[in-house]
């Protein structure tokens, strides 16, 4: 089913505008809200069931009952706009499409908690995102909806737009906040947590783009209405990035507890030219993959992907079509993770490097008859025991394309080549690629 | 590691912003409660006026902060975006994760390398290009594509990218062949 609460404004003209997004109802919540007290309009984000959709999926009222009440220390808002979880591309849209929509979300939440200040982590290559943003936010200083005594509320909010550099590690929380102070992006360990130490010592709230967009709507219809839609667990709807080997990969919204593939096939039109399905990654390249046919057998919400051991992530879609090559797909995914770790911890240093490095020799059929047990057996020691989850993220998809796959890295090294019939959709023989 | 440690030298050029960063500079810093949080936002103004990072424009951010130049050095070295040496004229930065792979993103790496005979990491001799392959740069939807002159170029084929690099060369402005 789709459902349009994020995505409602992407069509029409002009939304990014302050006039275009108030002739749309935008900012309506706001005199509604300066008539609520603050921990009313947490109960009221409780009610709703939101969780973040910036990957963790935490519960955003919860995390917000988290910041301390009584202290002498600012508050901090910190909104996650570094998407770089790869196969997400729905933030992207959001800031260049509904800017204003986040302002109003962030207005809410510092409402809410009592903060004063936001600073919108934005990934340094999100130009024409940044664009929009910052001509917004200008805006929405001009109109007197930022800056001190927002429409003589008595509520002060100020954003700051801080531009990222080039390092997906800062999308983690921590990594953001020691970003955001100037320094190496490496995360730190938790506790303290962010709700009690955060950025610059103080307390902070770390939500993603998405989940602040989804605010304004919830103010106005209410928390209960938002329940209303979805499931049990995972309520109202969320905004699925869909790429890969489908016909009209994109942004789709949906609201939760449809079935996977169904959802897939209703948006995007199904494999790209009549092709077969291979597998689909459900949340992101950090996610366990499915195979086609627990794809077309599970429901699109946190419990039910949850419970075939991948998860909703940030939405990020991947379909793979028969042609895709495995082994070459898991070496893209181990590269990455071996190209951003921050190297702090041992266990995701080394193990992202040696399971890159293994997949590599095996891909360029010099793999030894042990070596995917040897991966297998990595990945274990990967899980559970670093500062943040990349290393996870690196040993849950290997685990997972190998046992679900195993037959196509077994042809690797039995050969000592790739199959004759492993064509990667652009149509190149992988042999004939240097490395 | 984000990226390789590169061995940094002096330019011999002396680095100060122009008025119109000085006037960035200055309202950039009552936005922190900290100095040490503007080493980021200072170093893009450096790095948008000259187009690269010398040493004495990281040392010039360290002391209007009152850092320590390690301090500004770590942050550089840490994060991709921040570039050391000059690039080409067009900064080519392609995407080669899992959708832009799918889509055939090493058809496009070929392409570049047989046009303008650059590998990643390089730059022509012309200083007309320089060439990088990123991670995903949250545009997988419209894969393969690039960013090139602080924009995105999606949905790349063959023939999309081989005009635009045409453009390119022959001086003219990329933005008329984007189209399919
Ligand atoms: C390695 C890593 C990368 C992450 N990247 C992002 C990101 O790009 N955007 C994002 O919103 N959250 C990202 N997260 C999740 C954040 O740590 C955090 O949970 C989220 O921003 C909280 O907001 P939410 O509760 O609204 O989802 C990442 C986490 C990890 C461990
Ligand atoms: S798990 Fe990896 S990326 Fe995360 S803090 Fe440790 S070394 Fe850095
Ligand atoms: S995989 Fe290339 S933009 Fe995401």
């Amino acid at each position: 089913m789709t459902q349009n609460i994020i995505s409602a404004r992407f069509g029409e003209k002009n939304a990014h505008t302050l006039d275009g997004y108030q002739k749309l109802g935008g900012y309506g919540t706001l005199k509604k809200l300066f008539g609520m007290k603050p921990d009313d309009v947490i109960e009221e984000v409780k009610r709703s069931g939101l969780r973040g959709r910036g990957g963790a999926g935490f519960p955003t009222g919860m995390k917000w009952s988290f910041i301390p009440k009584n202290t002498d220390k600012p508050k901090y808002l910190c909104v996650n706009a570094d998407e770089g979880e790869p196969g997400t591309f729905k933030d992207r849209l959001i800031l260049e499409l509904d800017p204003h929509a986040i302002i109003e979300g962030i207005i809410i939440c510092c409402y809410a908690v009592g903060i004063k200040t936001a600073y919108i982590y934005i990934r340094g290559e999100y130009d024409a995102p940044f664009a929009r943003l910052d001509a917004a936010v200008k805006e929405a200083y001009k109109a007197g909806l930022l800056g001190k005594n927002i429409h003589g509320s008595g509520t002060d909010v100020d954003v700051v737009i801080h531009r990222g550099a080039g390092a997906y590690i800062c999308g983690d929380e921590t990594g953001l906040i020691e970003s955001l102070e100037g320094k190496k992006g490496q995360p730190r360990p938790k506790p303290p947590f962010p709700a009690v130490i955060g950025v610059f010592d103080c307390p902070t709230v770390v939500n993603n783009v998405e989940t602040i967009s989804a605010l304004p709507w919830i103010m106005s219809n209410g928390g209960t209405a938002y329940a209303a839609i979805g499931t049990e667990k995972s309520k109202g709807t969320m905004l699925f990035s869909i790429s890969g080997m489908v016909e009209r990969p994109g942004v789709y919204e949906g609201a939760f507890g449809v079935n996977l593939w169904k959802f897939i096939e209703d948006s995007t039109g199904g494999v790209k030219d009549g092709k077969k399905l291979k597998a689909v990654i459900p949340g992101g390249s950090s996610s366990a993959i499915l195979t086609a046919d627990e794809a077309r057998n599970v429901n699109l919400d946190y419990e039910s992907i949850a419970a075939t051991g991948a998860m909703v992530g940030s939405g990020a879609i991947m379909v793979f079509d028969e042609d895709t090559d495995m082994v070459k797909a898991l070496e893209v995914v181990l590269r990455f993770y071996a190209h951003e770790s921050c190297g702090q911890c041992p266990p995701c240093r080394e193990g992202t490097y040696w399971l890159y490095e293994i997949v590599n020799r095996i891909l360029k059929g010099k793999g030894r008859p042990e070596d995917i047990d040897l991966m297998l057996s990595i990945c274990p020691d990967m899980l559970g025991r670093t500062i943040c989850v990349l290393a996870d993220s690196a040993a849950i998809p290997a685990a997972s394309y190998i046992k679900k796959f195993r037959p196509e890295f077994e042809a690797y090294i039995n050969k000592g080549n790739p199959p004759e019939r492993m064509l990667h959709p652009g149509g190149i023989n992988l042999e004939a690629r240097a490395l | 590691m984000a990226h390789v440690s590169q061995t940094l030298a002096k330019s011999g050029k002396p680095f100060a912003y122009s008025p119109e960063n000085e006037q960035k500079f200055k309202e950039l810093l009552p936005k922190y409660p900290t100095t040490r949080a503007v080493i980021l936002p200072a170093l893009w103004l450096a790095q948008e006026q000259d187009g690269y990072l010398t040493v004495e424009a990281m040392e010039y951010v360290a002391k209007r902060l009152e850092q320590p130049a390690v301090a500004v050095f770590a942050v550089v070295e840490f994060y991709t975006m921040f570039k050391t040496e000059p690039t080409g004229k067009h900064h080519i930065q392609l995407c080669r994760t899992l959708s832009c792979w799918m889509r055939g993103y090493e058809d496009m790496q070929k392409l570049i390398e047989r046009k303008i005979g650059i590998g990643p990491g390089e730059k022509s001799a012309d200083g007309v290009f320089s060439f990088e392959l990123v991670e995903c740069l949250g545009s997988c939807g419209t894969a393969p594509m690039m960013r090139m002159d602080n924009r995105y170029w999606e949905n790349l084929t063959v023939d999309k990218l081989s005009r635009i690099l045409d453009a390119c060369k022959q001086g003219r402005d990329p933005a008329s062949e984007d189209t399919q």
